[in-house]
């Protein structure tokens, strides 16, 4: 196995100009993904998961731009590749899951069109041989009577199947990465459990890589190998779940893990509007930050320094890093 | 909107409308003064009570509005539609002849609308505030404020007259020529008018996807294609547009009457052997049954276009078609 990260993120610099002025989307976020593991990327509504998972896959909505930084796939920058290259890769390379089940199948086609799409673009099938394989696919992700299913309308399914579907379509084409953005929001906690499941038993088959984006660190305890946590645009927190969650450094992750008491799937999803018990306030709007870190107006631990100066990225042992000031001191001390 | 799950009842409505629309506009017709007999004396240059008298009672017209209603639409339910008192011939062959001009006129411009139209909203939907966009629109507006046969004069004016590319009136030439050129010639003489009908609508139907195609392109199953690698042509025109068609093709359906009611219009000025201007000419001419007739086939046409356009619309949105089961 190849010591190099499937996917490396360094730096990114990600900022929207909203017709007024330019503000920051995301700053200096760096983390990596290796070969066949799972990455959870979790934080609070807002901080900019999703922004994340789009830029990566090069589909940044209008008016937003990547600044600086790099997004290096197979150790091939994406951002220094043409459009069209990196169209190439999208759906085939890597693909994304959304967040929305209801409304990101397109209603006018039939599921079975819409798995094909991607095997007839990139793997240039002709239609019965894509009518086969999203057949396979349908099967893989257990909707029943798949020999069915595959003639039905979105608006036939369920919310869960339509989910599946979403899925089948994603890992059509065995894609290397797979980014999950909130899979499971819109469903309820048994349907979470079988997604997630199935994402497992689909990852020890193909052997892709997972970013899971969830509110959910339960979700991350049981799913994930490693963790991001985003605060604000920033990347407040980086390494291996088992440290993070026994041993979580920086406050704002003491403070998600405050809310999720047994690290068990669903146990609190943390949904927009609700706020941190422990962790008083809110994130701040874009633009609305503070000089120092971002966190330091929430902040239990925060002293004058906290708020004057933004914290460097401290290495905590082999794996761990952490954006905080009290840690920096404590590492001297 | 008809239901075509039941075709016995979709039929028995139709019958039922159009049984309707003989009646009122049988009625209707009563309501207006003037009679077609002293119209005929008149061109006549007069004649005496007698003859009148005579002609009152070949026609029908000595009976009383009851009568004439029952013997009327008895014969209408057979397919006799009554005899122009103009024409001298049978109302439903005088339509027969017709027809064809109106339909082709019609279509062709419905045709030049919704293709046009919809290409232009697609296209400003993509960039909207684009040069393209703004110009279109513009124009397109023009179009839709100007009355029908001011678009059509200023068309000729320019076209015929000024820079005489198109023939001035008429389907055909004097001498029609034969065989395949009979139906460039036909082709030649449709274009003014065709654009002329077209013009009224292609800012609705531009407007229309306009709106539709923004709306559809901010969704999220849009960003689920491009995730899948499909180049921008197929994004827009595969999984767009055929969201965005939808309301086009309702309004499609919606404006079938208003095309038969411009079509008169045009007609009239281009001198285009249709049913439109058989009824402008009949009206000036009291020649009642081919009024009738005209509504009556009209009507049937607009039922028609309907169910088509019912059956357009289950074939791009399954969501309606599945309703059915
Ligand atoms: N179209 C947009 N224009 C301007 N700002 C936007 C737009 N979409 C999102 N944002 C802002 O970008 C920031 C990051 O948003 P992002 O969607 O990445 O958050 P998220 O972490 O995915 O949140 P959630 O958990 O609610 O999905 C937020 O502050 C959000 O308000
Ligand atoms: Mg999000």
């Amino acid at each position: 196995m190849s010591t190099a990260p499937l996917l490396e993120v360094t730096d990114l610099v990600v900022e929207v100009d909203n017709g007024k002025r330019i503000l920051p989307v995301l700053d200096g976020v760096t983390f990596s993904v290796d070969a066949g593991r799972t990455l959870g990327l979790v934080g609070e509504s807002g901080c900019g998961k999703s922004m994340t998972a789009l830029a990566i896959m090069g589909l940044l909505p209008q008016g937003f731009r990547v600044k600086s930084g790099d997004i290096k796939l197979d150790g091939k920058s994406l951002l220094s590749m043409g459009p069209d290259a990196l169209r190439k890769l999208r759906g085939s390379v890597m693909s994304m899951v959304f967040q929305e089940p209801m409304t990101s199948l397109n209603p006018v086609f039939t599921v079975g069109d819409q798995i094909g799409e991607a095997l007839r673009l990139h793997e240039h099938l002709n239609a019965a041989d894509a009518r086969t394989r999203a057949i396979e696919m349908l099967r893989a992700v257990q909707i029943p009577a798949p020999e069915e299913r595959v003639d039905n309308y979105p608006h036939q399914l369920s919310g869960g199947m339509r989910q599946r579907v979403m899925i089948a379509m994603a890992l059509a084409c065995r894609p290397r990465l797979l980014i999950c953005d909130e899979p499971t929001t819109a469903l309820d906690v048994t349907v979470q459990a079988q997604i997630f499941s199935l994402l497992e038993t689909l990852q020890k088959e193909m052997g892709t890589s997972i970013i899971l984006i969830t509110h959910d660190l339960g979700a991350v305890a049981e799913m994930a190998d490693d963790v991001a946590v985003l605060y604000a645009g920033k990347r407040a927190e980086a390494g291996p779940v088992a440290t993070i969650l026994d041993n979580p450094s920086h406050p704002y992750t003491r403070g998600l893990m405050s809310c999720t008491p047994r690290l068990r799937l669903g146990s609190a999803a943390l949904t927009p509007g609700h706020t941190l018990a422990e962790v008083r306030g809110m994130v701040p709007p874009l633009g609305q930050f503070e000089a120092g870190c971002r966190f330091s107006p929430r902040c239990p631990m925060a002293d004058a320094h906290c708020h004057a100066a933004p914290p460097p990225d401290v290495h905590l042992g082999a794996s761990q890093t952490v954006l905080c000031w009290k840690v920096t001191q404590e590492q001297a001390a | 909107m008809t239901n075509l799950k039941q075709p016995l009842v979709f039929l028995a409505q139709s019958v039922g409308l159009a049984l309707a629309v003989v009646v009122l506009n049988f009625l209707l017709i009563q309501l207006a003064p003037g009679d077609p007999v002293s119209v005929i004396v008149g061109e006549m240059g007069g004649a005496s009570e007698e003859v009148i008298a005579q002609m009152r009672a070949a026609y029908g017209l000595d009976k009383s509005v009851l009568e004439q209603l029952l013997i009327y639409v008895s014969k209408v339910a057979v397919g006799d539609l009554g005899y122009s008192y103009y024409h001298n011939s049978p109302v439903l062959q005088l339509i027969m002849q017709r027809l064809p001009a109106t339909v082709l006129l019609a279509l062709s411009a419905l045709t030049l609308a919704v293709v046009l139209g919809t290409l232009v909203g697609v296209l400003s939907a993509r960039k909207p505030h684009g040069l393209l966009s703004s110009f279109v629109t513009v124009v397109s507006l023009i179009g839709y404020a100007a009355p029908v046969f001011w678009t059509g004069l200023m068309l000729l004016l320019l076209f015929s007259a000024i820079w005489p590319i198109f023939p001035t009136s008429g389907m055909v030439q004097m001498r029609a020529p034969k065989g395949f050129m009979y139906y460039v010639d036909v082709a030649h003489h449709l274009v003014l008018p065709a654009v002329t009908l077209a013009s009224i609508y292609i800012a609705s139907y531009s407007r229309l996807s306009r709106t539709s195609m923004i709306d559809v392109l901010s969704q999220d199953y849009i960003r689920t294609a491009r995730a899948k690698g499909l180049p921008e042509g197929k994004v827009v025109y595969k999984h767009g547009l055929r969201n965005g068609l939808i309301p086009v093709v309702t309004m499609v359906g919606l404006q079938f009457g208003q095309l038969f009611a411009g079509a008169t219009l045009v007609e009239t000025v281009f001198n285009w052997p249709g049913l439109g201007r058989l009824a402008f000419e009949s009206i000036l001419r009291r020649d009642y049954p081919t009024i009738l007739g005209i509504l009556l086939m009209t009507s049937i046409l607009v039922m028609v276009a309907n169910a088509l356009t019912d059956l357009a619309y289950r074939l791009v949105d399954p969501r309606i078609r599945s309703k059915r089961a």
